[in-house]
């Protein structure tokens, strides 16, 4: 016989010490998974209101929903090598899958309406990682925290009977947030383009390049339209859907470029402020123009299945203590993993033909 | 037949007790990353895809010594059901800590994501990019890391109960404590 017969000494105080052991580990994972904070901001709670405000639409992004598939290639100087050791800043060409769109969670909403355009890409250098960037046409953002985007979304949240956000709420998230000013002020004066093609887009975000010897520069980046910016026209405001095809048409004519602006920052440039743009005449490197080819539907297109996280970023370039990249990353993923999920789910219901 | 050792061969032993505090920061850092938006978000999976690239090594190369080397067999009076739940028990830890990182490595891929262990190493793809595959692996990572929580925690609660209420050899075979006298030990520290 062994020891193991007899009951040891102190029996319950060894029990204890195996449920505070067990039960410890159990909490720490809970506790890990926000079960104990239901408070939490978590991407599930933030897409959650984008669903609440705009509604739900299967296989669609939860922002910037109403959209389309661009390609084309980013043709480099090889300027951009002097301060990021990125593949794709190297002089060559670098194939690009891009999407253009307007804000929102409506796949159907109105492009005449729409305050600006969106443009996301997705450079993939042959030898070297790919980069990726979602990008507004507006010069700052209209937050600078994801609590701030969080209150923003329920504060314009619309209402039953007009479908439209209540005017006293938001005018209270806008006293309660002074860093939405420098965005309002550019969105009480901007006139959004009279089309994709001409619109300028910025990166929002700082970030940091790393050169070749490892030396990191802050770095907001735009791409500024070889196209002259036309403002919106009259009878383009009352037209749902007019940015598409006006793009093809464009498009039939030739290919549309752009100019990808790299914007340096010096000493003292806040890196962590989306809403907060950088003084002028920061040195600019034009590290070359992107060519837009082609576009397509995103259903079945090219970037239909693209998540364009801004943390997908290549070597040589870094993020930068903005805490709306971690918090946009989170939200783009929570958002790709439903869609996806929807989409899988209405193709399996497809009828087989 | 030849006598089962009493100790686990040091080598699994550094294994497992490498592997224990990393497999549970891994299931705390990955339940966490995915219930936040905070600059903890992305600091927190920028540690799990290495972390997770590290285990499936470790992971491997523990499933290869353990088939190689003989363990010690749990004590003679221990009901043979007993003794073969043990045994499956075993076996589902090894599978899901195998199949974990396979299954977060494909499942990357099938979004379409580059899988960058850190700046400058890049895996990869496991699989073409499938937006049902990879809705079918993000459903079943989070499945898996939830049952090999479950598991772990009667693993311990096992462990916990051999060690303090048995005190049958069993825990000190892991942990090279001391064997129960009656117990009928080889010398700690052998092959």
């Amino acid at each position: 016989m062994t020891r193991s017969t007899s009951a040891p000494p102190n029996l319950p105080v060894r029990l204890a010490a195996i449920a505070v052991a067990v039960g410890g580990l159990a909490a720490a994972f809970g506790y890990a998974a926000g079960w104990f904070s239901p408070q939490r901001l978590t991407p599930a709670r933030l897409v959650d209101t984008l669903e609440q405000n705009f509604g739900v639409h299967p296989a669609y992004r939860r922002n910037h929903a109403k959209g389309l598939c661009v390609v084309g290639h980013f043709q480099s100087n090889g300027a951009g090598s002097e301060v990021s050791r990125a593949a794709l800043f190297a002089r060559g060409s670098v194939p690009v899958v891009g999407r253009l769109a307007i804000p929102g969670g409506n796949p159907a909403g109105s492009d005449g309406a729409a305050p600006l355009r969106s443009l996301a890409l997705r450079f993939l250098p042959e030898h070297g990682q790919e980069w990726r960037t979602a990008m507004n046409a507006a010069p700052v953002f209209v937050v600078n925290s994801v609590e701030g985007f969080y209150a923003l979304q329920q504060a314009s949240r619309p209402q039953a009977d007009t479908g439209k956000p209540d005017p006293a709420k938001l005018a209270a998230f806008f006293q309660a947030h002074p860093e939405t000013g420098a965005f309002r002020e550019w969105a009480k004066t901007a006139t959004p383009s009279s089309s994709y093609a001409n619109s300028a887009y910025h990166g929002l975000h700082a970030f940091f390049l790393v050169d070749a010897n490892g030396r990191e520069r802050p770095v907001r980046w735009s791409v500024q339209p070889v196209a002259e910016y036309q403002p919106i026209a009259a009878q383009q405001r009352g037209d749902a859907d007019f940015l598409a095809a006006e793009l093809h048409q464009r498009l039939a004519r030739g290919p549309l470029r752009w100019r990808l602006q790299l914007t340096l920052g010096e000493a003292y440039d806040p890196t962590h402020d989306a809403t907060r743009a950088w003084p002028a005449h920061r040195r600019s490197i034009d590290a070359g123009e992107l060519v837009i080819e082609r576009a397509q539907a995103e259903q079945g297109g090219p970037c239909q299945d693209v998540n364009y996280d801004p943390l997908v970023l290549p070597d040589g370039i870094r993020a930068s203590d903005d805490p709306l990249l971690s918090a946009r990353s989170a939200a783009y993923s929570e958002s790709f993993n439903r869609r996806t999920r929807e989409q899988a789910a209405l193709a399996a219901k497809e009828p087989q033909s | 037949m030849k006598a089962r050792p009493a100790y686990f061969p040091l080598s699994l032993r550094i294994l497992h007790w490498l592997m224990a505090p990393l497999v549970i920061a891994m299931l705390l850092i990955g339940v966490g990353m995915v219930a936040s938006v905070s600059p903890r978000h992305a600091a927190l999976v920028a540690i799990h895809k290495p972390l997770g690239a590290v285990l499936l090594v470790l992971v491997l190369l523990r499933l290869t010594v353990r088939l190689s080397q003989r363990v010690p067999a749990l004590p003679g009076e221990i009901p043979a059901w007993q003794q073969r739940l043990a045994h499956a028990s075993h076996c589902l830890l090894y599978a899901l800590l195998i199949l974990q990182p396979l299954v977060g490595w494909a499942m990357q891929s099938a979004g379409g994501y580059p899988v960058v262990l850190f700046e400058g190493l890049q895996l990869p793809a496991l699989l073409a990019p499938s937006v049902w595959l990879h809705g079918v692996l993000r459903g079943a990572h989070g499945v898996i890391a939830y049952l090999l929580m479950a598991s772990i925690l009667l693993h311990l609660a096992a462990a916990l109960f051999h060690g303090l209420i048995r005190r049958d050899g069993v825990l000190a075979s892991m942990t090279g404590g001391r064997l129960p006298a009656a117990a009928p030990a080889s010398p700690p520290g052998e092959g």
